[in-house]
């Protein structure tokens, strides 16, 4: 028997809710598979499974928030007899399963399978993650709404949609199936999400002040060679396959880390643990506030248009609202990039158990005087925020150094 | 392609990147990027949708053309004119 237990999805969680079972019991499962949809305070988690085997038993019912490290499930492992199959029955909670409207409805709309005493025949509702969360936090109920998403599948407007109509008539029930005593209201205030991001990011930063002995660096880089490189390599590229520049920035910093092990890996249990693997964090602000910084996997060993593919699909997922267990929890060292909006400096706080955080500034035309001569160069400014107990400045000043040598060859990147 | 048709093309494509945006507010004059955050990559996306629905490939030196409403109209207007 293994546990499947609540991750931890980085050090600023410390609570999740199950928002939706994607197994039952009885389903095979392996590494990797998704197996459920966790809610942090900052966003949604399709999380992922590190045990192959069978799920025996789901523990914590949908719509509950349980401490990081809580019994989700049983699987049985390779190996194991599904003997527990009897068990499994009655424990199945039916997840994420509505009971059928019933035929005449005076009490309207119904309730989560948990609460009904026997779930005749009842049907799985298709709905989004990000729909999910929504309904939610707005408090709408499922069985209300009507899908129009591809197979009836509820979308996050419906549920928009459903919680700004007017009340029905009668009663409906709340998302997590108790009906309201008084009058519902139309709109449940929904929760406030960046307020609850600031929080759980203020927890994180305290933290990360309290324990890491930061110390920083700094350097200007010629960023003129890297500028036309990508502008020549850009107009050979259709639109859809064009690079950005920060693309080049990740490389850079991914194949810097691999010189310099000390820079990438996690401080646990007071002892650095240093990774093979070069997983960058990328700081990804939402515009209504707040950051997220999940992570491109193996960005050493992917091309500049692979890391590019993968940077597009995180930016969207981020601002959408859903991602994965692994992206969250495994970057070893993390990246933020101002852009061409922001301003020329940033010395960032490292995100524990991480021991390197490295800010690019926007890049700006500035005076630039190399061999004698003084002409207007584009320049970066590039910082490291170094964990005291896992590097030195020596070793840090080696980090960034390789980090501009890198960007003066964009064509090797 | 008339310039209704480039709009709401436009503004389409706008709320598919950026939801959070209430369409109605845009200052058709003034530049997403300092109006409501946009950044590179949403730029970038922008563009993408545009060539895909009319075929035109936007260069990335004609990026700051199209950074407003009014100004997307009038490049889109020339370009397939």
């Amino acid at each position: 028997m293994a546990d499947f237990l609540m991750p931890s999805l980085g050090a600023d969680m410390d609570a999740g809710t199950v928002l939706q079972w994607l197994v039952k019991p009885g389903d095979a499962v392996k590494r990797g598979d998704i197996v459920a949809v966790i809610d942090t305070e900052k966003t949604t988690i399709e999380v992922e499974i590190f045990q192959t085997g069978i799920i025996q038993k789901i523990v914590v019912p949908e719509g509950e928030k349980v401490p990081v490290g809580t019994l989700l499930a049983v699987l049985s492992t390779e190996g194991e007899a599904a003997a527990a199959a009897p068990e499994a029955k009655r424990a199945a909670p039916a997840p994420l399963v509505l009971a059928p409207a019933p035929p005449t409805p005076p009490a309207a709309a119904r309730v989560v399978a948990k609460t009904t005493p026997k779930p005749a025949a009842p049907h799985r509702v298709r709905i989004s993650p990000l729909a999910m969360r929504v309904a939610m936090e707005l408090k709408v109920d499922l069985a209300a709404i009507k899908g129009t998403g591809p197979e009836g599948a509820i979308t996050k407007t419906d549920v928009e949609r459903a919680a700004k109509a007017p009340p029905m008539p009668a009663p409906a029930a709340t998302f997590e199936g108790r009906a309201p005593a008084a009058p519902p209201k139309p709109a449940v205030a929904p929760l406030d999400r960046p307020a609850t991001m600031r929080k759980v990011i203020a927890a994180a930063m305290a933290r990360s002040k309290r324990e890491i002995p930061h110390y920083y660096l700094g350097t200007h880089i010629d960023m003129s060679k890297a500028m036309r490189w990508l502008q020549e390599e850009n107009l050979k590229r259709p639109v859809t396959e064009r690079l950005l520049y920060s693309v080049l920035l990740l490389k850079a910093v991914a194949l810097a880390a691999d010189e310099i092990p000390e820079i990438k890996g996690f401080w646990i249990d007071g002892a650095f643990r240093p990774s093979e693997a070069v997983h960058v964090g990328v700081a990804i602000s939402l515009r209504q506030g707040g950051l997220i910084a999940p992570a491109i996997h193996d960005v050493d060993k992917k091309s500049l248009s692979e890391i590019m593919v993968s940077l597009r699909d995180l930016v969207k997922r981020v601002r959408a609202g859903v991602l994965r267990s692994s992206e969250i929890a495994d970057a070893t060292i993390t990246v933020t990039s101002l852009g061409d909006q922001g301003v020329e400096t940033v010395f960032g706080v490292i995100y524990p158990p991480q021991v390197a955080l490295v800010g690019f500034g926007k890049i700006v035309e500035r005076p630039w005087a190399s061999g004698g001569m003084v002409g207007a160069r584009p320049v970066m400014m590039a910082s490291l925020s170094g964990d005291h107990r896992a590097s030195d400045g020596h070793r840090g000043a080696l980090f960034l150094t390789t980090v501009e040598r890198l960007l003066q060859e964009p064509e090797k990147l | 392609m008339t310039d209704d048709q480039i709009k709401t093309l436009f503004l389409r494509e706008l709320h598919r990147i950026a939801p959070e945006v209430e369409l109605s507010e845009i200052d058709p004059a003034t530049d997403l990027r300092e109006q409501i955050d946009l950044d590179s990559m949403d730029i970038l996306n922008l563009a993408i949708a545009i060539h895909e629905a009319t075929g035109v490939d936007i260069p990335e030196a004609d990026y700051p053309q199209m950074t407003s409403l009014n100004g997307c109209v009038a490049y889109l207007h020339l370009r397939t004119s």
